[in-house]
């Protein structure tokens, strides 16, 4: 009995000492972006630089609580954060480090943070996506705010539980206070619009005859596209400059704590530059946020209105506006 | 009573985190977040659905167990896998795929050609939640019934009474631990998750918590929900407490049990199938289905990659941890099954406390923890085993206290008069007689920990990831084909570990 107990025992230590094998990576990146989408690069990179890169995956938010209550000891030195509110959030508790000047300069001032905190490696727009047997595009809404106009009445699709449509929201309120958002969103609400799940389910919606309008992200429809060219559905613009064409980013800092802050940066001008920018358009049909080559691209960015992203850190009062409104 | 108090240790350390941070609060600010009247819906809303969810597995549990032991239905094996089937089932999986089962686009109506209305809000989380946690009270009423000695059940006939009379006064009683459990484990898993409430959005506790994280980046507040959401845990754990106390189960002489007495159904056979069919329909054919159905959308073979490899992953964690959490609950079962007292109760109701923890603020709690005292174990395997084990203990502590609650005393003092010390008297004769139990504790644990996530997130080591990881990381981008492998894997995987575990048992009897 004894003698198995020590085996036990001699077996558990060697299992500790394998088992806790320590990392040997040259980088750390903590990706609130799926590995689907940032795999494919962070291979790439390593074939590049030779630099050995370990991802911890996992949602934004809980990697943005998680770097908090790391403070500095984090192992991270680099964070990915798919939208501009937890970069926002993790500035504000002191997490990140300014990135130097070139780096800030390789995207349009409105893609970085204003303390040099961060910078945007992709971005989205707001848009709308209509149906193209039963809308004529020459009768859309020149605003946001136009759809709780009688035209519209029962037609229009949204996800009010979806992410981006609360950081868009949140923009409004940002925008015009929370007095018209709310009216908006009672508006467009009392004016029949059905809620969905999800953007996907929108643009299935729409394609099925189930409504004819939906705001959503503008790479839902080009990603559709990949398995179905002739999908009946089509984006659109509000006029330059609504709030309903808003850019939300997703972006990278660099810790506080990080050691490997050269390592850092070479990863975050990897992440900028020209190929691995085209990669984000041609594969996740994202906007490039560097170069800004392309017309489409920049239009978008033109017709885009001016927000402070890295304000975008509290969905409190935006969540609160949604339940009061009966949306959530 | 060493390793009992280590693991009660163990468990407080969320608690303390949740203190130290709650009390960071500004005193204004919390007091209005903690005495305003959402609260209080809140609270109707958790109480309600945790009622809910207990009143709902019971009536599906209840029977089957009844069905799957005592009728002489057939295909018993078949209907018993398949009764623990859904464990193997991810929960936000199954409710994703209720959610997307029902309303004018759903699977059902694109599939089956019916349209039926949207399952969301408290009936959606009810059913979902249902759904995946029946198998703990039936896995529990199921050892709880075969455990029992018919014999005691005749001595009461043959004293003249009825058969309703039987159940009711010798059956029902001696089930009593085994339902408690279950309805301890289900009642405290209502309480801390968030998977089926958030994606059928109705407001609990644990999804206020997750909004006050996931909308506000805030670890204060949330901090103090949870210490909320904890407070109905000691009520529930009180009294339970209080239902169980000064009771004896196992048989007083010695000797084998008898054999079960059989129910001969008869027509009564037909409704029973059909009513078994109707509860796999929901519970395994419905996701099984949805998965199959993602996966048919785009037949790319690459997408099988690497498949193999995460596998080995996710079985590096659970299984460590399966083990590690089945040898900590022996102890804290033991001493508090033999050794009643308010000390002995209180630790092992403590266990329970990891259980009712958000993991989201449970892997939280590890993460300040080990950085603060023992940084060489952040993100190590060894840190993720022993959270997962501290978080499931309540898992396996269940199966194992009901089968001490069945093992005389006796055989052990017999041990120890044969001159045997205490631990070796233990080894060789109650040990043997808990094996059930704690395979049974130790297999719950493996699937929940094939299938856990936010403590996953958090606490593994970097470059580490496991199929539920994939799962939910594919299937938040909507790309549902690639997500599908993935958890297709888990339930085949964990369906053949739960036919070994049977087999194991049938094959001695």
């Amino acid at each position: 009995m004894k003698k198995t107990l020590l085996i036990i025992g001699l077996v558990a230590v060697g299992l500790f000492m394998v088992y806790n094998n320590r990392s040997t990576a040259d980088l750390i990146l903590y990706s609130g972006r799926s590995k689907a989408l940032v795999d494919p690069i962070i291979e790439r990179f390593e074939q590049e630089t030779g630099l050995r890169v370990e991802v911890r995956y996992g949602g934004t938010t809980q990697l943005a609580v998680a770097l908090m209550e790391e403070g500095v000891r984090t192992p991270a030195d680099v964070f990915w954060a798919q939208d501009a509110g937890a970069l926002g959030a993790l500035s504000q508790s002191g997490m990140f480090r300014t990135l130097p000047d070139d780096i800030i300069q390789m995207v349009p001032y409105r893609y970085a943070s204003a303390q040099n905190l961060w910078v945007a490696t992709s971005g989205r727009a707001r848009v709308m996506a209509y149906s193209t047997t039963r809308v004529n595009p020459e009768n859309l809404p020149s605003s946001i705010f136009d759809l709780t106009n009688d035209r519209w009445a029962g037609r229009i699709a949204w996800a009010p539980t979806n992410g981006s449509f609360q950081a868009f929201v949140s923009a409004m309120l940002q925008e015009y206070g929370p007095q018209t958002t709310r009216e908006w969103l009672e508006g467009v609400k009392n004016n029949g619009a059905k809620n969905y799940a999800n953007n996907n389910a929108i643009l299935q919606g729409i394609a099925s005859g189930e409504t004819d309008l939906g705001i959503t992200n503008h790479y839902y429809l080009l990603r559709s596209r990949v398995g179905d060219p002739r999908f009946p559905v089509e984006n659109a613009f509000f006029r330059d400059g609504d709030i309903g064409n808003m850019i939300n980013i997703a972006g990278v800092g660099i810790t506080t704590a990080s050691q490997r802050t050269e390592a850092a940066e070479t990863f975050i001008r990897f992440l900028l530059h020209e190929e691995t920018q085209r990669w984000f358009t041609e594969e996740t049909f994202e906007y490039a946020t560097a170069g800004l080559s392309g017309t489409e691209i920049r239009t978008a960015y033109e017709l885009s209105p001016e927000i402070d992203l890295g304000s975008l850190d509290n969905l409190q009062e935006t969540l609160n506006l949604l339940r009061e409104a009966g949306l959530l | 009573m060493i390793p009992a108090l280590l693991v009660a240790t163990g468990v407080l350390i969320p608690l303390l985190y949740l203190a130290i941070r709650a009390a960071e609060a500004d005193w204004a600010v919390s007091a209005d977040l903690i005495f305003r009247y959402r609260n209080l819906i809140l609270l109707k809303n958790t109480v309600m659905l945790t009622a809910g969810v207990l009143i709902t597995t019971t009536l599906i549990a209840a029977p089957l167990a009844w069905l799957t032991v005592r009728t002489d239905i057939a295909g018993k094996k078949v209907l018993t896998l398949l009764s623990v089937l859904p464990l193997a089932i991810p929960g936000y999986i199954l409710a994703y795929a209720l959610l997307g089962f029902g309303g004018a686009n759903g699977t059902a109506s694109l599939l089956l050609g019916i349209e039926i209305p949207r399952l969301s809000g408290f009936w959606g989380s009810l059913v979902a939640i249902s759904l995946y946690t029946y198998p703990y009270m039936y896995l529990n009423l199921r050892s709880g019934l075969l455990g029992l000695d018919p014999s005691v059940e005749e001595a009461a006939r043959s004293l003249g009474m009825s058969s309703a009379g039987v159940y009711r006064r010798i059956v029902l009683p001696q089930l009593r631990p085994a339902f408690l459990a279950g309805v301890l484990i289900i009642g405290l898993y209502v309480l801390g998750d968030f998977g089926a409430v958030s994606l059928m959005r109705f407001e609990t506790f644990s999804y206020a918590l997750f909004l006050q994280y996931s909308a506000s980046y805030d670890r204060i507040y949330a901090a103090w929900l949870a210490l909320m959401l904890l407070s109905i845990t000691a009520t529930i754990l009180f009294a339970e407490y209080r239902l169980l106390r000064g009771k004896l189960f196992h048989r007083a002489g010695t000797g084998t049990a008898r054999n079960i007495r059989i129910s001969k159904l008869r027509w009564k056979v037909y409704p029973a199938y059909a009513g078994v069919a109707l509860l796999m329909f929901c519970a395994i054919v419905i996701p099984v289905g949805t998965i199959l159905y993602w996966m048919g959308r785009s037949l790319d073979s690459s997408i099988w990659n690497g498949l193999t490899n995460v596998l080995a992953m996710s079985v590096s964690a659970s299984a460590p941890a399966a083990i590690l959490t089945a040898m900590l609950a022996v102890p804290l079962a033991y001493i508090s099954v033999r050794f009643p007292s308010p000390v002995s109760r209180g630790l092992e109701r403590i266990a329970y406390f990891g259980y009712a923890t958000p993991p989201l603020a449970l892997a939280l709690a590890f993460v300040f923890f080990s950085l603060n005292s023992f940084p060489i174990l952040y993100q190590t395997m060894t840190l993720l085993v022993l959270a997962y084990s501290l978080h499931f203990l309540a898992e396996a502590i269940g199966p194992v206290r009901s089968a001490l609650y069945q093992a005389s005393p006796r055989i052990e003092e017999a041990a120890r008069s044969l001159g045997h010390p205490p631990f070796q008297a233990f080894l060789n004769s109650t040990f043997p007689l808990l094996k059930n139990g704690i395979i049974a504790g130790a297999a719950l644990v493996f699937l929940s920990c094939m299938k856990e996530l936010p403590i996953t997130f958090l606490l593994s080591p970097v470059g580490f990831e496991t199929l539920a990881l994939n799962v939910w990381s594919f299937s938040n981008e909507a790309m549902f084909a690639e997500a599908a492998p993935f958890a297709l894997t888990i339930l085949i995987f964990s369906s053949i570990f739960m036919g070994i575990l049977f087999s194991r048992e049938w094959s001695r009897t």
